[in-house]
């Protein structure tokens, strides 16, 4: 048995972890909307935001090529104003992980902040707080468990996706070849052993973060009086 | 001085109806605002903090808080709001509440010394009893020193006990810091006690508009005394009607003859009053 190469794992965590930051700041604002609105058009975007559920990955990962590779007016601008390859690298893996994991992270803060008493809210602004002062620090401190799951869903959907990854970022080793790609080519060349521990790490790093948030939630709702 | 024009349509449960309101108040005035629930109560209070839109002005002395293409948004209005729910941060504690609104440290210990919180002042909201927290919610309302004290039926939720001791509470403070007050509260002793002028609301639009006296007590012409209640029962008995009607918390017995029996209908609106006879008054054991 050759050396385990753990380069595929840090890969995948470095692209959950970018991917789930940046998709925090972008969701936040999109989540609170959806959770404040009155406004007709609530349906169309709730539907948008949720296409990358039901869609396969491979059609996402069609669409992100087509739109980002430099044949198309996207890529060719980020190529020639900035020099930055937008597909078939980490940076278009970035940018595919964002589309994909994106229902993740609103859905949950959006409940969140559905849940939220509104004449807490109300009694935020009436104590001359803005709306980002109010989310910062009265709404998003009280959906810790909802803010718990959205953070981790998507890190750990992002560790798990596959499709997406591999139409955009292809398999180049340390710049695209995340775990779930790397477990793919052991099964191709029929390496079995090599797929067999990669495939055990994955199953229990996954279930650790799982149980993680679960025991997290478990324990919020028992502090604040919710009987589970 | 506080001047109000405004109309919105209001979309009730079981019909739709326009609100119409134009009311002057005075400063310092404290303003009982009663009706049957649906008649825009709440409405009315949420305008003047400006959650929610309506057609018309408001004038707060020579502010304009709404006027056509514009509303004053509420973090500028200068008001404090007291929620029937509380609405407290459930994330701070009783003191961070208070500073929240402002970060004025001696009035957060000068209001929870008077409202008897000092004690509490590390505890979260949930740790506290109904009673306690709307009194945080109170303290953090003037908090802001605010110019208009907005109160949602604020001790609807708490026991007869707890009311009593908040009424004094809201009737000091409201002293002390000058403000001008308008509750919302359906309890007639609560508004006896607190209010110097009640504005009874039906359907979008004032009806009545006077001091507690004339809007509550109910006595017409000669009556000496004179109760509303449900009747719930006619009984016969032998000769005699005996009518049981429920007032309040308490169930009476009056006594009807057969014609007069005959007009009245189970579950009706009813007035219980005397004239030949003068009532009296004696205390009950404590």
């Amino acid at each position: 048995m050759n050396d385990l190469d753990l380069e595929p794992f840090l890969l995948s965590f470095k692209l959950a972890g970018v991917t789930t930051l940046i998709l925090f700041i972008i969701a936040l604002p999109i989540a609170w909307w959806l959770s404040q609105t009155k406004c007709r058009c609530k349906p169309f975007v709730e539907a948008v935001v949720s296409l990358p559920i039901v869609l396969p990955p491979s059609v996402i990962g069609f669409y992100i090529l087509f739109a980002l590779s430099y044949n198309s007016p996207i890529g060719a601008f980020f190529e020639e104003t900035f020099g930055i390859k937008l597909v078939f690298n980490f940076t278009g893996l970035v940018i595919a992980s964002c589309f994909y994991s994106f229902p993740f992270m609103v859905q949950p803060l959006q409940g969140g902040f559905e849940s939220l008493n509104k004449n807490m809210l109300e009694a935020s602004y009436i104590a001359g707080k803005s709306t980002l002062q109010t989310v910062m620090r009265v709404a998003l401190p009280n959906i810790k468990p909802a803010l718990m799951t959205a953070l981790i869903i998507t890190f750990a959907h992002t560790v798990g996706e596959f499709g997406v990854v591999l139409m955009v970022g292809g398999s180049i080793p340390g710049e695209t070849k995340v775990a779930s790609v790397a477990i793919y080519e052991f099964v191709e060349v029929m390496d079995y052993s090599q797929a067999h521990i990669y495939s055990a790490i994955m199953i229990t790093l996954s279930f650790v973060v799982l149980l993680g948030v679960y025991f997290f939630n478990q324990r919020h709702n028992r502090r604040i009086g919710i009987s589970t | 001085m506080i001047d109000i024009k405004i109309s919105k349509h209001l979309q009730g449960s079981l019909s739709n109806i326009e609100m119409n309101v134009e009311l002057v108040i005075k400063e310092h005035d404290f303003v009982a605002l009663t009706g049957q629930s649906g008649s825009g109560k709440t409405t009315l209070l949420r305008i003047l903090a400006g959650l929610e839109e309506a057609v018309g002005t408001v004038t707060v002395d020579d502010e304009l808080w709404l006027a056509p293409k514009k509303s004053l948004p509420p973090q500028q209005r200068g008001i404090g709001l007291v929620f029937q729910d509380y609405a407290l941060f459930d994330n701070m504690s009783v003191e961070q509440n208070l500073l929240y609104a402002n970060k004025d440290k001696a009035l957060s210990r000068h209001l929870l010394e008077m409202t008897e919180l000092t004690g509490l002042k590390e505890r979260l909201p949930r740790t506290l009893s109904g009673g306690q927290k709307q009194r945080v919610s109170l303290c953090r309302a003037l908090m802001r020193r605010p110019r208009l004290l907005l109160m949602d039926e604020p001790l609807s939720a708490l026991d007869p006990q707890m009311r009593t001791k908040l009424q004094h509470d809201i009737l000091t403070l409201h002293k002390e810091f000058g403000t001008t007050t308008i509750m919302v509260s359906h309890d007639p002793s609560e508004i006896y006690r607190l209010a110097s002028r009640v504005i009874v609301l039906d359907h979008g639009k004032i009806v009545q508009d006077g001091s507690p006296k004339d809007v509550l007590l109910k006595t017409q012409g000669s009556q000496k005394f004179s109760l509303t209640g449900e009747l719930l029962d006619i009984i016969k008995a032998d000769v005699i009607h005996i009518a049981v009607v429920a007032i309040g918390q308490q169930i009476v017995e009056v006594v009807l003859d057969e014609a007069e029996a005959a007009t009245f209908k189970i579950g009706e609106r009813v007035q219980v009053s005397t004239k030949a006879f003068s009532p009296s008054l004696s205390r009950l054991a404590p």
